[in-house]
């Protein structure tokens, strides 16, 4: 398919600009004008139309396709959140204009949403306050880990590293990195849990805490989460929770209450706000009370007379880690559904959750090799190891032959921990008819890698391009159309 | 289900100690969509939305073509996730590499990543991709940067050692006096904004030169709709660029979603953050896009890796480039123009006023300017408020010995009629 530079005719456009109505100005000089207009494209918005419609049919989402993404909880998006995010009253508001004397007024609205999302989210999690403002799982992780060293610093505990289990998500120790600690991998046991003697061995005073998620990035539940959250209290340490995970709990079990003092969540997961082709997601982080001076400025406070507010003097906080109040439209979103859930929708979302992975994990564990043969939480993980012993078949391969059957395929390759991983999360918004499609699609895959292994190799077919040169693309770099 | 698999609900939540179970969960019981609906509009309706707009400072109120919406409204980009397999996501890929080459042609750069959170996250991208490629440590930052982003890397920088040093704009231009004389071989970059907070505009070619001498990056923070006619920070000279993109395309939704992008040099390319798409072929030699030098990201190289980012903001990429595709280079720069035009018109009319003043002496603008009020911006600004105008920014926020300082900033969407009501209703309440 063409570019859409390519697709540009001189002299053709979509947009007429309104006339001026002023004279053209005087205040600009020559010097501070570029030599030529950007090189955009000049089409017809029905060629702009067209063209974004064709590439938007080039995509598999979660509204065309079955989408197991393990870790990342692709689970159907709710129309009216849509509608309500497109509300006037809400995408027309400037985010300086509670910076505006009295200006807090002409925002009520708007900071009710913030200050009631994060009341839900408190009681969701077992946490005593929420900063709403990280715009993505990754930037609540990162604001998380300032808020520890805030802690810390304020306590003049002298801390060098945080720790961080070897199943975890890459952002977990990026994170930490760039916050400014070193990082310390924590090994799992031949149960695929944390070892929690290796974790005894690690501490000492120079843990400022641990990032953990539970259950883990195996889909398995974390049976000493209490004990390690109190091994690390014992040396004044910060257990951080990874939200990333928490469908397969909310509504169930709370990680304030295991123990945990710094929490985020990713609403883009277990708040149904789309994943956008990548975001933007949102990630607001809660603590419990003894951080909550450490929260970013500004915090949504209500006043006594029941109006909202912004409190910007907060002399212990960690300062600004966004210029506002974080994506707010999608922080609108995960009200929207959290409202329309309630308790009992809430809870039945774990439930679900964890019964789809299930039933997963019971139909294909006589097809493919299970990373750990117990009860899973809403992901399971599966090694392709065997087929691939035996025939050359890796995990994707089999992901590639889920294209041709429909499906999106399940992570590959994470965690690392698992040789020839595959992840898959359901979600509990699919139906049975969709898991058993799945599950056919899954064991006559499992049939070909025995009988046509060569036919798996050479998927898919049905899709616009099959399996690009990756390697091709870093060394012969084309990352722009110039 | 549960009897297929041979298990029971209490049985799949078995491992959870009873002791961790939720001892309180006190939500209210769902909604319906109706109710849901009714509520939610209620609040909408708390929100002032029918102020006319002269509020900037780096957020914009422009006009949004409906093409925009109904094109990123297709849930075929919206319902998918990070493109991990190509064959399944060459239209988000295809879309995030003609992104890419938008905002190099945009900003006169050679290379871009698929998107970062927002103008500020990006400056302190930025700022960390020059540490990384010069080994340097320090920095240097003009205050005629937005203050918003300045506090932001502050908060950043707090457990990093960095030498983070400020310069004193003067005459509401980046201080070259004091730029110059602290750029030194531990300097790893300098940070400017182009135009810059107070809406004046500038060159920095001569910073650029002064950097590059001593082995240091510049840095450039431009708002894009401006480049339909300014000189871009390629042509100055500068080695990474980044910005806020609300303006293309995206409303002001209370402070976000928003973008952040970021262009460079190909010789940086891979110390930069963030995704990044490229252009290759499939096994029957067909034109395909890939996610590419992943080796620098954080699935790959966990706490070695160039940024911990993972989601970004690519719904917000994909909307700033339907929007600069709408547009196209007439588009663009007409609408520009436009902005240039009324900014310019709207200051002839309101200095015209009496006790009203240019506050600097610096005259070049883009769409945005500082006068002095005779009275307290910010009071004033509160009975404009009144009067149905957010008439401006009170400067004396973020900047001392400015209490009668207003920042104003018109935008294509301002009309003349709309400036003149802006105009009367300033005079009245002086």
């Amino acid at each position: 398919m063409n570019l859409v530079f390519e697709k540009s005719v001189p002299g053709r456009r979509a947009v007429r600009t309104s006339p001026s109505g002023v004279p053209t100005t005087i205040n600009l000089k020559t010097d501070f004008l570029r030599e030529s207009p950007a090189e955009l494209p000049q089409l017809s918005e029905l060629d702009v139309v067209r063209h974004f419609t064709e590439l938007s049919r080039r995509n598999f989402g979660v509204d065309t396709n079955f989408y197991p993404l393990g870790s990342c909880t692709m689970k159907y998006n709710p129309k009216v959140a849509e509608r309500i995010a497109s509300y006037p009253g809400f995408t027309h508001l400037h985010p300086l204009l509670p910076q505006l004397r009295m200006g807090g007024m002409l925002t009520q609205g708007a900071l009710q949403v913030l200050y009631e999302t994060d009341l839900l989210l408190r009681e969701i999690t077992a946490m005593a306050g929420f900063t709403m403002q990280p715009m993505a799982g990754a930037h609540g992780e990162l604001t998380g880990i300032m808020i520890m060293a805030a802690y810390h610093r304020d306590k003049k505990n002298i801390k060098t590293t945080v720790l961080v289990p070897d199943s975890a998500h890459g952002t977990n120790p990026a994170s930490a990195a760039i916050a400014g600690y070193k990082v310390v991998s924590v090994p799992s046991n031949n149960k695929g849990v944390m070892d929690t003697d290796a974790l005894r061995k690690m501490l000492n005073d120079q843990v400022a805490g641990i990032m953990l998620t539970c259950p883990n990035t195996l889909g398995l539940w974390e049976p000493n989460i209490r004990e390690i959250c109190d091994l690390i209290h014992s040396i004044d340490g910060l257990a951080y929770y990874d939200g990333a995970n928490l469908n397969a709990i909310v509504g169930k079990a709370r990680p304030g209450d295991f123990g945990f003092d710094i929490v985020h969540l990713n609403l883009h997961k277990t708040f149904a706000t789309p994943h956008g082709g990548g975001g933007p997601g949102a990630g607001p982080v809660g603590v419990k009370e003894k951080l909550l001076d450490y929260l970013p400025v500004s915090i949504v406070v209500k006043r006594d007379d029941g109006t909202y507010a912004l409190e910007y003097n907060r002399p212990k906080s960690i300062g600004y880690i966004a210029p506002f109040y974080g994506n707010f439209a999608v922080i609108l979103r995960a009200y929207v559904y959290i409202l329309m859930l309630g308790k009992d929708g809430l809870r039945r979302v774990a439930e679900n959750a964890v019964l789809n992975a299930n039933y997963i994990k019971e139909k294909l564990k006589k097809h493919y090799a299970l990373a750990f043969d117990v009860i899973c939480k809403h992901e399971c993980v599966f090694s392709i190891s065997k087929q691939m012993a035996e025939n050359g078949i890796r995990a994707i391969d089999v992901a590639k032959a889920l294209m041709d059957r429909g499906f999106h395929p399940p992570t590959v390759y994470f965690p690392a921990i698992v040789k020839e991983a595959m992840m898959i999360e359901p979600t509990e918004t699919e139906s049975k008819e969709t898991l058993d499609a799945f599950i056919d699609a899954m064991i006559e895959i499992a049939k070909l890698a025995q009988t046509d292994p060569e036919k798996l190799k050479s998927a898919p077919l049905t899709t616009p391009v099959c399996r690009p040169d990756e390697t091709a693309a870093a060394k012969n770099l084309n990352i722009a159309c110039l | 289900m549960l009897a297929e698999i041979g298990l029971t609900m209490d049985g799949l939540f078995a491992d959870v100690p009873a002791e961790l179970m939720a001892r309180s969960f006190d939500l209210l019981q769902g909604l319906s969509e109706q109710q849901v609906r009714n509520q939610l509009a209620e609040l909408a309706n708390k929100n002032s939305t029918n102020l006319t707009c002269f509020l900037g400072g780096g957020f914009y109120d422009h006009f949004i073509p409906a093409a925009v919406y109904s094109i990123i409204s297709r849930s075929e980009f919206y319902t998918a996730y990070t493109p991990y397999q190509p064959e399944l996501s060459q239209g988000t890929l295809q879309a995030i590499y003609e992104y890419q080459s938008a905002i190099c042609r945009l900003t006169g750069m050679e290379v871009a990543n698929a998107s970062l959170y927002d103008g500020g996250t990006a400056m302190y991208e930025a700022m960390m991709m020059a540490l990384r490629i010069t080994e340097r440590n320090k920095v240097i930052i003009d205050d005629s940067v937005n203050p918003i982003y300045r506090v932001m890397i502050h908060s950043y920088t707090r457990n990093l050692k960095i030498q983070l040093e400020q310069t004193h704009s003067t005459n509401g231009l980046a201080n070259r006096e004091q730029i110059l004389a602290k750029i030194d071989d531990k300097t790893a970059a300098v940070i400017l904004q182009n135009p810059n907070f107070f809406g004046c505009i500038d060159d920095f070619t001569d910073i650029a030169n002064a950097a590059h001498q001593k082995g240091a990056l510049l840095i450039v923070s431009c708002y894009p709709i401006s480049l339909g006619i300014l000189k871009t920070p390629g042509a100055m000279g500068a080695d990474i660029v980044t910005g806020e993109g609300q303006s293309l395309g995206m409303p002001m939704s209370f402070g976000g979603p928003y973008l952040g992008f970021m262009t460079s040099r190909t010789q940086y390319v891979r110390k930069m953050p963030g995704r990044i798409v490229g252009q290759t072929q499939d096994k029957f030699d067909r034109r395909a896009y890939v996610l590419t030098l992943q080796a620098r990201e954080q699935h790959i190289r966990r706490d070695k890796a160039t940024s911990n980012i993972c989601s970004n903001e690519a719904l917000c990429a994909l909307t700033s480039l339907v929007y600069l595709c709408l547009l196209g280079k007439d588009g663009l720069k007409e609408t520009a123009q436009l902005c240039a035009d009324k900014a310019s018109y709207a200051y002839q009319r309101l200095t015209a006023i009496p006790n009203v003043k240019p506050h600097f002496k610096a005259k070049w603008f883009f769409n945005e300017f500082v006068l002095d009020l005779p009275r307290e911006a910010a009071d004033l600004i509160a009975k404009l408020i009144e009067k149905g105008f957010a008439a401006g920014f009170p400067l004396s926020r973020y900047y001392q010995n400015m209490e009668n300082s207003i920042l104003i900033c018109v935008t294509e969407k301002r009309t003349k009629q709309e400036i003149g009501m802006l105009a009367e209703a300033l005079e009245s309440v002086l």
